[in-house]
């Protein structure tokens, strides 16, 4: 091979070199950022503003990639990282809905509890920045917190002002505090016809058994609703529970209530004007915003006035961060985790994904700010959800629930009051049966995580 | 006298083969096995902890009134689907075999609910049936009929059945109309100028000339109730209300992927699977034996 001469070549040959030496260089620049992956379950728009902070968090600094990509619902993502931490590369965090919180509890070495990754990275962190409701839902009985709070929502009640003037009522001065008052005025716009259907509830379990008990300061399940162990029993056979579906049974034989079916699938008859009273989850706001059209307000969920201590703090829905293990992760991958995580607690990202979202403000600080700035009165009724978040002092029955499939613990609860509204059993008979077939499923995950 | 294909090299058989042999084994008897394996097994979702439990899942499933209902549900479900299915075809394959202007249009129409999958076509029946955002619905409810699939349980499994078995009708209309235009004409020619009404002529040469067809549609249609319709139902009805559309197979997803609980699930699936072999076996041995080719 003859060498090379020609002065033209030389420079050729030694560009060459310098591009080679300048493409390693930029390899290594990239090389050195720490990967992370998120999995979230959040469908648009609120997926895309979720992945804005990832991408924040990107531009803010030269170590840390967070790469968030959605992996369909909140169930779906929850499978796809089981199934992905028994092939061994689970993702580093993924959200998981409050129901899984449970599950993800008891996985043992599967979950990194956030107080551990705080611990071992050195990151500064104060689980005591949380609003109580929040904190409680997250942590272990004794206060150490295990994943990491992000989008939370809370039950409330969303009434069409239109429908209740055209019933002759004034929205403004009706009282909708108690159930006997919501009852008498959800039959008062059936029977005058402002609206075909009175009222209607989504998400039946979350909110008539969950918020309920939370609301009314009794147990769904024994053990502090499974916070302090995985031998809790459920206990919405009480008696308050069976007025409170005897009283949904009534409503729906004088026409105040029509049942709209299973998880969200009532959310659409609220913004459509067919109910004019529901419950449903506070995330639903910006669907009522762009889809309403008549003036609506927002209430607290309303509660039976002869129960002592009612009503207490309601509980929260939504999501949380969860970090996973895989064989091969490093601490600077879990350095990474915990950087991203003190990125998105900080009160500025708080504020801006409650003000963006509709969801609750996590922190506190973000609504007093938000007060002060008049934010709440630009936008009436969104400070609902916190200010009845925040009412009382969280008691074991309102912190929160830790039951082991709670998944399948709501669907057999849908199932057995879905058969008392098709007049197959009674009030009494479907909560026993969910009690007892509820306990089967609760003594199985026992079985299965002990 | 037997007819043999002679290869000259033992082992061109072989590879010809290995193509198909090696999608059953990774599709299909992989998982399959798994499900065997899984199903002996009592162990939390992440697989941390696993306990052998040799026969108690199954002990538990089929002792649970919960899942007998479901089974109770399938038979009902599976039996109305493939009725529904099949019936409607074969009338509408015999009328499109008389058509003789504008024969393919005809065709195609009917060919297109096959094309739809089924999520999307439960989702457009939703909107038909829907009792407050759905054309039928709300003039059912007009009428003074109380139409509501979320409340009302028989009515919500006549929907998925509706639905379930509609999407098979083009399915099973293209076999009929295949079966009816292979006819041997003669047979036909003869009956019709010994005087044979066309509605005899059906019952007596057409009907027994398309056995086969009709078996081994009965078979795909029953294994298509079982399996196909986790779509339709899970769009519409998510089984519910109460319990009214948990099928076997909805049932199998339910404890498997909502539930975590994969012992349990997977003790169903095997069941499931045996069911369907057992079925099948039966339709071969007796009802094969009626057919004629």
């Amino acid at each position: 091979m003859p060498s090379i001469t020609s002065p033209i070549l030389l420079q050729v040959r030694r560009l060459g070199v310098a591009t080679l030496i300048a493409a390693f260089a930029l390899g290594s620049a990239f090389a050195q950022r720490v990967e992370v992956e998120f999995w979230h379950g959040l469908t648009q728009p609120l997926g895309g503003l979720l992945e804005e902070f990832a991408a924040d968090f990107n531009a803010s600094q030269d170590q840390y990639h967070v790469e968030a990509s959605f992996r369909g619902t909140y169930p779906d993502t929850m499978v796809a990282a089981i199934a992905a931490f028994r092939a061994g590369n689970a993702p580093h965090i993924v959200q998981m809905f409050e129901v899984g919180t449970a599950t993800l509890m008891h996985a043992g070495g599967a979950v990194k509890p956030v107080y551990e990754l705080f611990e071992e990275t050195g990151v500064d962190f104060d689980p005591d920045i949380y609003i109580p409701a929040i904190k409680g839902y997250y942590s272990l009985p004794d206060g150490r917190m295990v994943s990491m709070p992000f989008n939370s929502s809370t039950a409330i009640m969303w009434v069409n002002n239109d429908a209740l003037r055209e019933a002759g009522l004034d929205p403004e001065t009706t009282p909708l505090e108690t159930w006997d008052q919501v009852r008498a005025v959800a039959k008062e716009v059936v029977d005058s016809g402002a609206a075909p259907c009175g009222f209607s509830m989504a998400w039946p379990t979350w909110t008539q058994f969950e918020q309920f008990s939370a609301i009314h300061d009794v147990p769904l399940a024994t053990r502090a609703n499974g916070m302090e162990g995985l031998d809790a029993e459920l206990m919405i056979n009480s008696e308050l529970h069976v007025r409170h579906v005897q009283t949904l049974l009534d409503m729906q034989a004088e026409g105040s209530f029509t049942y709209g079916g299973r998880d969200s699938n009532a959310d659409a008859l609220f913004p459509s004007g067919e109910c004019a009273i529901l419950h449903g989850s506070s995330g639903l706001r910006a669907r009522v915003v762009r889809e309403a059209e008549f003036d609506w307000s927002t209430h607290m969920l309303p509660y039976y006035d002869d129960v002592p201590n009612a009503p207490l703090n309601s509980i929260i829905g939504g999501a949380s961060f969860w970090v996973m293990t895989a064989p091969d992760r490093t601490d600077a991958e879990y350095a990474a985790v915990a950087e991203f995580f003190n990125f998105i607690s900080t009160i500025e990202n708080a504020r801006r994904w409650h003000v963006e979202s509709g969801f609750l403000p996590i922190r506190f600080g973000v609504f007093e700010e938000l007060e002060a700035e008049g934010f709440y009165e630009e936008n009436p009724g969104a400070d609902i959800p916190y200010l009845q978040l925040t009412r009382a002092e969280p008691t074991e029955n309102s912190r929160g629930l830790r039951l082991g499939n709670m998944p399948e613990i709501r669907n057999i609860i849908q199932e057995e009051f879905e058969l008392a509204i098709q007049g197959q059993q009674t009030a009494q008979q479907a909560l026993d049966n969910a009690v007892q077939r509820g306990n089967v499923v609760l003594r199985a995950f026992e079985r299965a995580n002990r | 006298m037997k007819r043999r294909t002679i290869y000259r090299h033992k082992l061109l058989p072989y590879l010809l083969l290995a193509p198909q042999l090696a999608v059953t084994l990774v599709f299909f008897f992989w998982p399959a096995g798994q499900a065997i394996y899984q199903s002996v097994l009592i162990q939390d979702p992440f697989g941390l902890r696993t306990q052998f439990v040799w026969l108690e899942n199954f002990q538990i499933v089929l002792t649970n009134p919960v899942y007998l209902e479901s089974v109770r549900v399938t038979i009902i479900f599976s039996t109305a689907v493939t009725l529904l299915a099949m019936a409607p075809a074969l009338l509408l394959a015999v009328m499109a075999d008389q058509v003789v202007r504008g024969a393919s249009g005809y065709r195609t129409l009917i060919v297109w609910p096959y094309a739809i999958a089924p999520a999307v076509a439960a989702v457009l029946w939703l909107f038909i049936f829907h009792p407050s955002i759905g054309q039928i619905g709300q003039g059912l409810r007009t009428l003074g009929i109380p139409w509501d699939y979320r409340i009302n349980g028989d009515q919500a499994l006549l929907l998925v059945i509706f639905v379930s078995a509609w999407k098979q009708v083009s399915y099973n209309f293209l076999f009929f109309l295949a079966g009816l235009q292979s006819m041997p004409k003669t047979i036909l020619e003869a009956a019709s100028i010994d005087g044979a009404s066309p509605r005899r002529r059906f019952w007596m040469i057409v009907f027994p000339l398309l056995s086969p067809t009709t078996f081994f549609l009965l078979v795909v249609n029953i294994i298509y109730a079982f399996f196909d319709t986790f779509g339709v139902i899970h769009a519409l009805t998510q089984g519910g209300p109460g319990r009214s559309t948990t099928t076997m197979m909805y049932r199998v997803y339910r404890d498997g992927v909502i539930n975590l609980d994969l012992g349990g699930s997977s003790a169903q699936s095997v069941i499931l699977m045996t069911a369907v072999i057992i079925l099948t076996v039966v339709q071969f041995k007796y009802i094969e034996r009626r057919v004629h080719y």
